[in-house]
């Protein structure tokens, strides 16, 4: 078992405090059968023809749980220490948390760690080149709500000292509410893959039951046409999870 | 933010995707920070076949570092070149944007970075 990144840091009234969510990806992201797929996707086939870095990219940190424990356990993950990490986040104050998560994790375990280059303030994939990211990993507001909530305001710093309960809850339904049937904002996210994942790219992706998985893989499977994407579940929280049962799908080309 | 994600971050902008111009961002107001690593030559190598090296030419003159050779390094060049693997590890590695602006060459939009976090939120009319 690799350790779990330390996170005591981080304001939880309106950063996402790591659950069941965040552990199952970790443990699917770290199991054998993801290790070896990780591995031979990416380390090089030789040290005289080292196979580029590979740019993995956390799409909604939150405390930055999950992209601290890929970075600082890259060389166990990944097979190679030599992959770059980086994060998106619509606030600004996950970033923050994110960044020092990360960093924390990494001088404990500077051996094993890759390379991490800072949190960004974004939505989604929107600022990344088009085919710049080779592995993906969201966990998303998965919760169904009858709507979405709004961005957080553009200007909104992670400077600012004092937020208000209003401002704190925002950022909090932020990080759940996912609209209709939980996949208002994942579905944007699939749409966007082909574009920004690249040729050997792979995006982990978790869902709850209502997200009605199934029906999502199969609109991954016909994605630009039939045979070109692969969706299969590769982790699930099974028989003793609460009432959400969540599962990690991988897609990939 | 260090400076090697300018080398996968473009404007966000829809309507920008298609142009060449919204890659790489360039800084503008830019104020460093300069983090310690220890050199790391085999990632160095590793990190490089990725690396857009044109952009990068443009953006190390940009911040004010010397200019890059045309060519990007071999490993072989990296390994016997000291000089050229500290400034490239210096670079890409250790340093840090921490304050200023990103601004896209096709639409004029500028993203702020402020205590190292580079934003990219837009507002409602231009997603």
């Amino acid at each position: 078992m690799l350790p779990t990144p330390d996170t005591s840091h981080v304001p939880y009234q309106r950063v996402y405090e790591p659950a069941e969510d965040s552990f199952l990806l970790l443990d699917t992201l770290s199991s054998p059968s993801e290790t070896a797929f990780l591995s031979s996707r990416f380390a090089s086939p030789s040290p005289s023809s080292p196979s580029p870095a590979p740019l993995v990219l956390e799409v909604g940190p939150g405390s930055g749980v999950v992209i601290a424990f890929l970075t600082a356990h890259a060389s166990t993950i990944f097979g190679s220490p030599h992959v770059l990490t980086t994060a998106i986040d619509v606030s600004p104050f996950a970033c923050a948390a994110t960044n020092l998560t990360v960093s924390k994790a990494v001088s404990e375990n500077t051996s094993t760690s890759g390379f991490w280059t800072s949190a960004t303030q974004g939505d989604l994939v929107s600022p990344f080149r088009p085919g710049s990211v080779d592995v993906l990993v969201f966990n998303p507001p998965y919760v169904p709500t009858p709507d979405l909530p709004a961005p957080p305001p553009t200007g909104l710093q992670a400077l600012k000292e004092k937020t208000t309960f209003e401002e704190d809850s925002h950022l909090l339904e932020l990080t759940y509410a996912g609209g209709r049937d939980g996949m208002e904002t994942t579905d944007r996210l699939i749409e966007a893959l082909p574009g920004v994942l690249s040729e050997r790219g792979v995006a982990y992706i978790l869902l709850c039951a209502q997200n009605k998985p199934e029906e999502v893989k199969g609109r991954i499977r016909v994605m630009g046409g039939e045979g070109k994407w692969k969706a299969e579940t590769v982790g699930t929280s099974g028989k003793q999870a609460g009432w959400e049962k969540l599962q990690i799908v991988r897609v990939w080309r | 933010m260090k400076v090697m994600t300018l080398n996968f971050l473009t404007c966000a902008v829809k309507n920008c995707k298609s142009s060449n111009d919204s890659f790489p961002l360039h800084p503008k107001e830019a104020e460093l920070a300069k983090d310690d690593i220890e050199i790391n030559p085999q990632l160095l190598i590793n990190v490089l076949p990725r690396i857009d090296w044109a952009a990068l030419r443009t953006t190390s003159t940009e911040l004010g570092f010397p200019t890059l050779p045309e060519q990007p390094p071999s490993p072989e060049d990296l390994q016997s070149d000291e000089a050229l693997l500290k400034e490239l590890h210096e670079l890409l590695m250790e340093t840090q944007m921490m304050e200023g602006k990103l601004v896209c060459g096709h639409c004029g939009h500028e993203y702020a970075v402020k205590n190292g976090v580079a934003n990219f939120l837009l507002p409602s009319h231009l997603v």
